[in-house]
């Protein structure tokens, strides 16, 4: 099989779990790549993080490899397969369905920034993937040549554990709380030591151009969003699932590939929790590339993709996720941990026909001023996944505002909300 | 040589004390819970003196100068991925 031409870089042809003879038989062994070559090799593929935040995957390894060297000691390497937003699951499939893609990535980003501790950091809702985790290492350490010891951390299943500096403090020997920076990961992370925390699916992407190249990897998508993505998608949609695509296609192609729409689409949620609505008609011929998505105010964020039905109440939606990400802050800064109560509490009275018109401004104005004012972007975040709705759902907000509920309000949640772990450790 | 500055409050140490928002009103407003929100423009000369004192008097030391070329201030090569 030749695993460069197809389509589905990621994930195998059949949805079944790859174990190392498997994973062999399709990628062979994992080549050995010079720290310099691999590094140059990510920077012109234009490989970009895919855990939400879109950035060169290339240059946050060299800033890591650079600052080690400077340095002198030692650096750590984490696979982020933490996976906290709650309407995803691409990476904990990607990790049961190819896990030794990931590890070969981890391998590869160890190596080239010159890490002697290399990780991979999950939570404990994510038992079955710890466990999966725990097997493919130690598959791995029988083999002859596969010969790197890779930990496998475990922290609690809360919003923002995925953040670096959250998950870093965990590593450590703290709470999984994000802390000030800078200093920056690459600068001091996991015991003061320059770290790198990359995604799990960037991490596979990673591995591709290290056997492939970077050509290669520009063979799908844009110029400014190479490659392929995972997309989890759910909702109004006939099959929900986690779907590879690459980066140009428009999303109403992607809602195909999930089975099509069931009913008419409203809205979708793009990005996870932190991302934003868009009104489906304005989101469904524009492509998931970067610059596509900004024209209509949109990211790809966490590859989440919720199709929303004409017969969901945004309102609701948004004021149980908006509760739900007031209760995950992490209760360090006050704008965020009395600010985003205080918002998510005014939104509710909105959404139940208990406020004043007045509330609207107020919403607005806390809204923006608590951006840009977390130790992370926690508010920011919610911000704008609030900012969203009140943008496209306008009309309804008005509705709720003068007669509470709607006719749609009682429905089943579409946006899924767990339950918050207790403690921080 | 000019060492260009502007004030930042580490948001995890403040806990809304108000002193600054009291003795640096050129720069420093407090939101509706009390917070210090921080006007993040350089600051010019005739400013600086009312600037470190704002900061010497935090009682959480949560208020500092940070050089505009301070590591890190402008480059993110490590945000969240």
């Amino acid at each position: 099989m030749d695993a460069a031409d197809t389509e589905q870089r990621l994930l195998p042809s059949r949805p079944v779990p790859e174990d190392l003879d498997a994973h062999l038989a399709a990628f062979g062994p994992r080549p050995r790549v010079d720290s310099i070559a691999m590094i140059d090799a990510l920077e012109q593929s234009g490989l970009r993080g895919r855990g939400g935040a879109d950035f060169p995957t290339g240059v946050k390894w060299r800033a890591v490899r650079d600052h080690h060297e400077t340095r002198g000691g030692d650096a750590v390497v984490v696979a982020n397969a933490a996976e906290c937003e709650p309407a995803s699951f691409k990476d904990r499939y990607l990790l049961t369905h190819r896990p030794h893609l990931v590890l070969d990535g981890l391998e590869h980003a160890a190596e080239a920034v010159g890490a002697r501790r290399v990780i991979i950091f999950t939570t404990r809702a994510h038992g079955d993937v710890e466990a999966g985790l725990r097997a493919a290492i130690t598959e791995r350490r029988r083999r002859d040549g596969i010969d790197t010891f890779i930990e496998v951390q475990v922290g609690p299943n809360r919003y923002v554990v995925g953040e670096e500096t959250a998950l870093i403090s965990r590593v450590s020997g703290h709470l999984a709380k994000p802390k000030v920076v800078p200093p920056r990961p690459f600068q001091s992370g996991i015991d003061h030591l320059p770290t790198l925390v990359q995604n799990v699916e960037t991490l596979a992407h990673a591995a591709l151009v290290a056997r492939f190249g970077a050509a290669w990897f520009r063979s799908a998508g844009t110029r400014r969003s190479p490659g392929t993505a995972l997309l989890t998608v759910s909702g109004a949609v006939a099959t929900p699932g986690v779907v590879e695509v690459a980066c140009d296609e428009p999303v109403g192609a992607i809602v195909d590939r999930a089975g099509g729409t069931d009913g008419e689409p409203a809205a979708v949620l793009l990005g996870g929790y932190f991302g934003r609505w868009v009104a489906a008609d304005r989101l469904w011929n524009q492509t998931i590339d970067a610059d596509s998505l900004r024209s209509v105010g949109a990211t790809l964020g966490t590859g989440v993709l919720v199709v929303a039905p004409a017969t969901m109440c945004g309102i609701s939606e948004t004021d149980r996720v908006l509760t739900f990400l007031a209760g995950q802050s992490a209760g360090q800064c006050g704008p965020c941990h009395v600010g985003l109560p205080a918002i998510a509490d005014t939104f509710h009275k909105v959404a139940t026909g208990r406020a004043r018109p007045a509330a609207l401004d107020l919403l607005v104005r806390w809204s923006h001023d608590i951006r840009g004012r977390g130790a992370c972007r926690h508010p920011d975040g919610a911000m704008l996944f609030l900012a969203s709705a009140m943008d496209v759902f306008s009309a309804d907000l008005r509705h709720h505002l003068k007669h509470g509920a709607c006719r749609f309000s009682g429905q089943p949640a579409l946006l899924p909300v767990p339950a918050t772990e207790a403690g921080w450790w | 040589m000019v060492v260009r500055v502007r004030l930042r409050v580490d948001p995890i140490k403040c806990k809304a004390h108000g002193m600054c928002g009291e003795l640096f009103p050129e720069r420093i407003r407090m939101d509706d819970w009390g917070y210090p929100v921080i006007d993040q423009r350089v600051l010019p000369d005739d400013l600086l003196d009312l600037a470190r004192r704002a900061v010497a008097d935090c009682p959480r030391t949560a208020l500092r100068l940070d050089p505009l070329d301070e590591p890190g201030a402008r480059e993110r090569p490590d945000d969240p991925d």
